[in-house]
């Protein structure tokens, strides 16, 4: 498919602006541009039938099954969308006098509410636009707590090794070394591990409950007192929150800080990679850290406070992904108390549905027999025995439009697909989906090779990712 | 309550009897007893959507939303072509994951390639990334880029917007990264001041361009100062300003950034944004963030992919240069359409409109006594000047005739506003203004 550089006409443009109706004003030489700007010379029609085009080689919530573990690609409803589009919030100057935008400061404060009562916390900022700045804010907090109380030899942030990239890197670049720790064989945190590895130089350490495999870490009292014994906080990574609204929360394991990601959890749409909002929540003693500015309420009107002089300082510029907040809100305002609760129970029935119904075909080793949101298959000894590697698996899947689950993750499962259907998938999708899934196997192992050049029904077969990357082309040329 | 939850209680009480289970309780035998939850979270009643609808208007309608906007300071109301909303309404795009699965995702990824085009032509760069979260994290996360191991000091123009060094602040803090302010002089960044500066351990120099307070740096002679040295010239710019003013390239910058949300996206009280990065052929290993490349699939067909992957968080973890995983793709998105609706020459207009508009606002409210420029020099579409009277109350009368006026300095500005216009602004929105502050006294 041609790129809109390769279509178009030098001469085509839109007729978007008026003439000039006041003097032209110019500007000295020496601060103008003489390289010239190769943009797209294209008409309307021929924008418009581009990214038609775009579109249909894209796959959305809206196309089929999207079963991505970790990222709960749950339905993204459109009231959601319609609300961000209101003038009311999308034409708003975030520079703007407090009095005139009482309703983007009551948007914060009741995302805030709502979600210090599902997490358990005292206090929640939107600053950080994604999970993993939600992260590094968080793990600023923790930073700015024991620098307080000039502890400055707490340097060391314990991670288990089937955490997700981001909390180690997160981490490092929040100025701490990452302690790693191995999981049990059963898939959990090894306390034991734990226990040796907390110290006098323990700042923090990171987890999220349920697992990334899935599964709840039934110590999780023990685990959170072990560090905190230890003088280190504890940090809640939010993305497998999906699991537990309503039933269980942060605050009562004995979590200090959590994050949270509104496009998994909340509703909110990926945009093919974002933006996304990572909210930092926190108990009562790390509030003095969270980034300026804060909303306060005096007198019934809400306003920003910038006084603060143990805050971490920003992370971003302005307040947050505002658009994002007010999706999650009006979400939050749909299902209200009953319907969270509601939505992580039946996420979790879904995904035991699945597991229940694949288990017999399927290595599934860790859980026997149970999950909570999300499981992992192992397809190690399809690779042993038939050649046939997640990816192989995966890519076949494509063939039958469904997005494939996550491939390769957590790093503790070998040949890893992690399922997590989410709530908003029917009955009949999913008997559909574990049917496919089902002869995909018996295709593994009747016929490995057909399973290795695929997709064969997509736009494109698998494309070249080591020519990509030793040979990198990152933008077209003309020339 | 409002769910989206489709199977019905009953299809739910046969999919667990399916599985051997009772009741929901019993999927959550796993947890604790102390860790669960007794009560129910406090937090009203679900509603219909016909309800969320008028709850959520009646608190957009506490806010308040101007005919007419003559400030900017990092968020500009510019003219959105119509084609730009439609595009990136598409369900395909809006609901889209991550494009790691290449071959059902050539869609997202080709618009990524295409802005990442864009980009570098906008700033003259050789490599750019597909977004990160905004213009003051980019920033940040170029200075990050240029640390060396003996190269740890970052120099940042005082004239750089507050919000931007704020966030470097943050991100330094705590590391093994250092931040200095360089001076200003006349409200341009000290030229003499950062020469004193300079060191063995400078990493890098921050400008912006134009500044804070709208004027035109002497890009060139910060770029003489540092060309053959191993200091990375940062300069963070405005977008639309780009349609005519001189690329970051051509002043022999190292890395551009600079905040896109001029680019097609609304005000939106101030998110989401979009945070571009580009940069020398050179650094392009050093990027952080998601970026898109060109390969062939088997059959020899143009396939584009996520690559240089080895970057990022997931393959290198604690090794990663940056943790950042997402980009801000529908914005990204948003910025190539808006681009390729305006073209060259509309993006040129777009500029010198602003431009105009800027410098008509400027002559007008001079005229007026007690208004004067506090700074000479050139400038974009921003500028600052005193004000008659008290500045507070000048903005509130301007605010009853639905405009919001120049932003409102603080520190040594204290009293002044910072104006700006676009191409939205009309002469006669001008005119009517001046006329107003001319009756205040």
């Amino acid at each position: 498919m041609k790129l809109l550089f390769e279509i178009g006409n030098k001469n085509r443009k839109l007729d978007l602006m008026p003439e000039c109706d006041v003097p032209v004003a110019d500007i000295d030489d020496k601060y103008k541009r003489k390289k010239e700007l190769r943009l797209p010379n294209v008409s309307e029609t021929e924008i418009s039938r581009h990214y038609t085009k775009l579109s249909r080689r894209s796959f959305g919530v809206n196309c089929g099954f999207y079963p991505l573990g970790s990222c709960t690609m749950k339905y993204n409803p459109k009231i959601n969308d319609e609300m961000a589009k209101l003038p009311g919030f999308a034409d708003i100057h975030p520079l703007q006098p407090a009095d005139t935008v009482q309703g983007c400061l009551k948007v914060y404060k009741l995302a805030e509410e709502y979600l210090c009562s599902i997490t358990g916390m005292d206090a929640m900022d939107f600053q950080p636009a994604a999970g993993a700045h939600g992260e590094f804010t968080g793990l600023k907090l923790i930073w700015a707590y024991h620098r307080d109380r000039n502890d400055t030899g707490r340097d060391k942030i314990i991670v288990p090794d089937s955490a997700h990239g981001t909390n180690p890197a997160s981490a490092a670049m929040a100025g701490f070394t990452v302690i790693n720790i191995p999981s049990t064989e059963e898939g959990f945190v090894d306390v034991n591990a734990l226990r040796n590895a907390v110290g006098e130089d323990t700042a923090g350490f990171m987890l999220t409950n349920p697992n990334t495999i899935g599964l709840f870490e039934e110590h999780i009292h023990e685990i959170t007192s072990i560090v905190h014994e230890a003088g280190g906080l504890t940090y809640y990574d939010g993305a497998n929150l999906n699991a537990i609204m309503g039933i269980a929360r942060p605050g009562d394991m004995g979590f200090d800080v959590v994050h949270l990601n509104l496009h998994k959890t909340f509703s909110t749409p990926h945009g093919g990679g974002g933006p996304g909002s990572g909210p930092v929540g926190c108990k009562k003693h790390l509030i003095p850290y969270l980034p300026t500015p804060r909303i306060v309420e005096r007198d019934g009107i809400l306003a920003f406070d910038e006084k603060s002089d143990k805050s971490i300082g920003r992370v971003k510029s302005f307040y947050g992904n505002f658009l994002v907040v007010v999706r999650a809100l009006a979400y939050m305002m749909t299902l209200g108390a009953e319907g969270l609760k509601n939505a992580s129970e039946n996420a979790v029935l879904n995904a035991n549905y699945m597991l229940h119904m694949l288990k017999d075909t399927f290595d599934i080793p860790f859980g026997n027999g149970r999950c909570m949101h999300e499981f992992v298959i192992s397809l190690e000894r399809l690779k042993k025995e038939k050649s046939v590697s997640a990816l192989d698996f995966a890519k076949t899947l494509l063939d039958c439009g469904i997005h494939p689950p996550t491939m390769y993750f957590p790093l503790i499962v070998h040949e890893a697909l992690m399922v997590e259907p989410t709530e908003t998938e029917t009955r009949e999708t999913l008997d559909e989906v574990i049917a496919f899934f089902k002869e995909l196997y018996e295709r593994a192992y009747n016929d490995p090779d057909s399973l290795h050049g695929t997709p064969l029904t997509t736009p494109i077969g698998r494309p070249d990712e080591v020519g990509a990357a030793r040979n990198p082309r990152l933008r077209y040329y003309s020339d | 309550m409002g769910t989206y939850v489709p199977n019905t209680r009953d299809e739910q009480q046969l999919m667990l009897e399916a599985i051997g289970l009772s009741s929901m309780d019993d999927l959550f035998s796993t947890i604790p007893k102390e860790v669960r939850l007794n009560a129910s979270l406090d937090i009203p009643k679900g509603m219909s959507e016909m309800e969320v609808s008028v709850k959520m208007r009646k608190i957009a309608g506490m806010n308040k939303v101007y005919d007419t906007v003559f400030r900017g300071c990092g968020a500009y109301r510019h003219y959105i072509p119509a084609i730009v909303k439609q595009v990136t309404s598409k369900e395909e795009f809006i609901t889209a994951y991550t494009p790691y699965q290449a071959e059902i995702s050539q869609g997202i990824l080709q618009s990524i390639f295409e802005y990442q085009t864009m980009i570098c032509e906008l700033t003259g760069m050789q490599v750019s990334n597909a977004s990160v979260y905004d213009g003051a994290t980019a920033a940040a996360e170029a200075v990050i880029m240029s640390r060396e191991k003996s190269r740890k000091k970052a120099l940042v123009s005082a004239t750089v917007n507050p919000m931007t060094i704020e966030t470097i602040r943050t991100y330094l803090d705590g590391t093994d990264m250092e931040m200095a302010i360089i001076p200003e002089k006349d409200g341009l960044t000290d030229i003499e001041g950062l020469m004193s500066m300079l060191g063995d351990d400078t990493a890098c120099v921050l400008i912006q361009q134009p500044n804070f307070y709208g004027l035109l740096e002497d890009g060139d002679a910060v770029g003489g100062i540092l060309a053959g040295t191993d200091i990375k010239y940062i300069m963070s710019c405005n977008p639309i300003s780009l349609g005519i003013l001189k690329t970051p390239a051509e002043y022999g910058a190292d890395i551009a950034v600079g905040e896109g949300q001029p680019l097609g996206i609304g005000l939106s009280f101030g998110g989401p944004y979009l945070g571009f990065m580009a940069a020398t052929e050179k650094l392009m290993r050093r990027l952080p963030g998601r970026i898109v490349g060109e390969t062939t699939d088997s059959q020899g067909r143009r396939a584009f992919v996520l690559t240089l992957q080895a970057r990022e968080q997931h393959i290198r973890r604690e090794k990663a240069s940056s943790n950042i995983c997402s980009n801000q793709a529908l914005c990204a998105m948003t910025a190539a359409v808006y681009l390729a609706a305006m073209g060259r020459e509309g993006l040129a207009q777009a500029a010198k409109l602003s431009m105009s508009k800027a410098h008509y606002l400027a002559d007008r409210l001079c005229e007026i006594d007690g208004y004067e420029l506090v700074y000479k020099g050139e400038f974009f579409n921003e500028f600052v000047t005193t004000v008659n009277t008290d500045a507070d109350k000048v903005l509130d009368i301007l605010s009853e005739h639905g405009i919001l006026g120049g932003y409102p300095l603080d520190g040594k500005h204290k009293g002044c506003l910072l104006w700006c216009a676009t191409e939205v602004n009309t002469r006669e929105e001008i005119d009517n203004m001046v006329r107003i502050l001319k009756d205040i006294k």
